[in-house]
């Protein structure tokens, strides 16, 4: 057809106003796609901000924490009447009576009122005679001095200074107008004070709220995402790259394929049974440890790495490879030198997206014992442990209001962790990013 | 740096075979799984001179091409029979490692493709995995000459630590010419080397190619007949699969025997 003809055919102008309708809907199309964008962004966003501020709202309190000054001595016929100094006795003493003492010289109407002296103590927390045991046992010589210590007050009394609780017994305050008196007179004597929570951060796990700390179950999760990343990481790029570079296409490499694509979509409990299974029942690995924490969560994240990093593989352009084995490099001299610091960026987002959901992960730990109630803190591996998430569940089933804002703090340590890790991540990417 | 001292690496490297035969084809076919892409290719290229492989594409020149350094393993599916000889050695022997047929044949791609790494390390690559120097400054040499036989030693002088993928095209595709004769191959294969790039970079690129071919036999791939014309002494004219004619490139250019040739060459079809 020439231009002649095909100007007969289809007179312009036609052509122009049906290119211009079209166009008036293309726009119109572009323009509620955009809309819909943007309002699935403050959606999202509104989501974010309510999650947050409910999160931080309920659990900003529990960094800080009420604190009683007391001024105790050291009694000697108290702690150690024979003066042996030995280690049994120091821990067997009665702290306790060294804490009554001190309180109730405070309040001396309170001597001779054995009720009274026991309302009185119960605003003080058992962790005071925690204190005191562990001054006296790192430094015995401190028996017939007297020391000013700061000791943490029962979690009720805490609550109730943050507000949480309410004061008169008609709306279900617990305490009585006696110990209401004794709280006012020692704040107002700047004898009781909010402090900066060093329990939560030092401290494992408690039945008593004031005295529960994070840092078990974060050296924990340290522990169980070392082991993961140890052994995921290498593991997952090994097989990937073993997959996409070495392993021709044939029936088993597809069956391999389509069983790890598989595996990303197994719900993780089943892992977790897989390592009950596999590593306590048949390894006769100890339980709770976060070794086997470890080792599970390797599970979990291994077929994610696994995919990423393969997908980082092959977007490396092939005239990279070419022109490397064209030189006479060997295959695993391409993959080492060229293609893997060239995919390196990807497998790193892949690895930390893989150990981001390690980290989150509870339901394995739980088939494994890392739910049991722990206060030591892991020195190893091996030493029975929690992880956070585990420690964010056992929280929040416990009922003492106390726990509540605690259960939000742990979450907001529980997302800091994962804001370093990737932040980490973000970094290290950058630093392998390479232009070509 | 030490600047370019002598040439001895280079003398003691060149082979030269004047007026040989370098490579030879028997009977060679490719399929591409079911595709007979090459069929029964007997050819002879010689040693010290340029060969242009020409034709429409898809007529299997480039694939010929892949075939004389074993390229063409990489390719899922790809099957070579019949018999190419490297100075009467077959490379599809089964006892010869393809990574030593590499350093012996190498190749410059359509595409410039250096590495992301420095200009230095793009050219030293080479030596460094076959080993070639022993020392630092033996690399710096092997380098630099690679670079002056490239004719990009000027232009890059004072940039050897900055990425070669910052170079231009022109300068990209000649610094994979100097990563490949750092290597000190016999045989060059050049795949379509210029079709990327501007005239004044292509009439660089060919000024050198000439140059090269007193050291090493090149065998070129190209789409554009006067870049044949200009740079080959031998042409060969693939067609669907067939080698058509082979002969001087004057002849070939000027009386080609066949119908198909003298319409390629002509510009009738193509």
């Amino acid at each position: 057809m020439t231009d002649t003809q095909m100007a007969q055919a289809v007179p312009m102008t036609g052509i122009a106003e049906k290119v211009g309708a079209h166009l008036k809907r293309r726009h119109a199309a572009e323009q509620r796609f955009k809309a819909y964008g943007i309002a699935s962004i403050i959606l999202a966003v509104t989501f974010l901000a309510v999650l947050m501020t409910s999160i931080i709202g309920r659990g900003a309190s529990a960094f800080v924490q009420s604190e009683m000054q007391l001024t105790v001595s050291f009694d000697g016929s108290v702690i150690d009447p024979d003066g042996t100094h030995t280690r049994a006795v120091l821990n067997a003493a009665d702290y306790a009576a060294l804490v009554r003492t001190s309180i109730t010289s405070l309040f001396p109407e309170t001597v001779d009122n054995r009720a009274a002296k026991r309302e009185l103590m119960s605003l003080v927390s058992t962790g005071a005679e925690e204190v005191i045991r562990k001054m006296v046992i790192n430094d015995p010589t401190l028996i017939g001095q007297t020391r000013t210590l700061w000791v943490p007050v029962a979690a009720s009394v805490d609550q109730m200074i943050k507000g949480h609780m309410s004061r008169s017994a008609e709306n279900g305050g617990q305490f009585s107008d006696r110990q209401l008196g004794w709280i006012d007179a020692m704040t107002a004597k700047g004898l009781i004070k909010t402090h900066f929570n060093t329990w939560l951060w030092t401290q494992g796990d408690s039945r008593q709220p004031e005295l529960a700390g994070l840092w078990g179950a974060v050296v924990g999760s340290f522990f169980s995402l070392v082991i993961t990343l140890l052994l995921s990481f290498p593991l997952g790029v090994a097989t990937a790259i073993y997959l996409e570079e070495f392993a021709g296409e044939n029936r088993w490499t597809d069956l391999i394929e389509v069983n790890i694509n598989n595996l990303a979509a197994v719900p993780s409990i089943v892992f977790g049974l897989l390592a009950l299974e596999m590593f306590l029942n048949v390894f006769g690995l100890p339980r709770s440890a976060p070794f086997v924490g470890g080792l599970a969560l390797t599970l979990v994240s291994l077929p994610t790495i696994i995919i990423a990093s393969r997908v980082a593989l092959k977007a490396v352009p092939p005239w990279i490879r070419e022109a490397a084995l064209g030189l006479g490099a060997s295959r695993l001299q391409m993959v080492i030198h060229h293609v893997l610091p060239l995919a390196m960026p990807g497998i790193l987002t892949g690895t930390i997206i893989g150990m981001a959901r390690a980290v989150g992960e509870s339901a394995p730990l739980l088939m494994i014992g890392m739910v049991a109630f722990i206060v030591d803190i892991p020195a190893t591996p091996m030493d029975p442990s929690t992880a956070l998430p585990v420690q964010i569940y056992l929280w929040a089933a416990s009922p003492e209001r106390a726990f509540v804002e605690r259960t939000s703090a742990a979450i907001i340590v529980l997302l800091l962790f994962l804001t370093c890790m990737n932040a980490g991540a973000i970094y290290l990417r950058k630093k392998f990013e390479r232009r070509w | 740096m030490t600047t370019v001292a002598s040439e001895s690496y280079f003398q003691q490297n060149a082979r030269q075979i004047q007026g040989g035969i370098k490579v030879s084809s028997e009977d060679v076919n490719v399929y591409y799984s079911e595709k007979h892409a090459l069929k029964h290719v007997n050819l002879g290229i010689n040693a010290n001179e340029v060969t242009a492989l020409i034709g429409p594409s898809g007529c299997g020149k480039s694939t010929y091409l892949r075939c004389l350094n074993r390229m063409n393993d990489l390719i899922e599916g790809a099957r070579v029979t019949g018999k190419i000889l490297l100075d009467g050695q077959d490379i599809y022997d089964r006892e010869l490692d393809v990574v030593q047929l590499r350093a012996r044949v190498g190749m410059v791609f359509q595409k410039p493709n250096p590495f992301p790494k420095s200009i230095f390390d793009n050219v030293a690559y080479g030596p460094r995995i076959h080993g070639l120097a022993s020392t630092q400054s033996e690399l710096e040499e092997i380098v630099l000459t690679s670079l002056e036989k490239a004719g990009l030693y000027n232009e890059v002088k004072d940039r050897m630590t900055e990425p070669g993928t910052g170079l231009s095209g022109g300068q990209q595709q000649r610094l994979c010419i100097a990563r490949a004769i750092a290597v000190s191959p016999e045989v060059i294969l050049m795949d379509e080397p210029c079709s990327a790039l501007d005239p004044i970079a292509t009439a660089k690129v060919e000024e050198l190619i000439d140059e090269l071919r007193e050291n090493y036999t090149i065998v070129i791939v190209t789409h554009s007949m006067q870049q044949a014309a200009r740079v080959s002494q031998r042409t060969a004219f693939f067609h669907l699969g067939d080698l058509i004619e082979y002969g001087d490139t004057e002849q070939i250019f000027t009386n080609p025997q066949h119908k198909l040739t003298q319409g390629y060459i002509t510009g009738r079809f193509g």
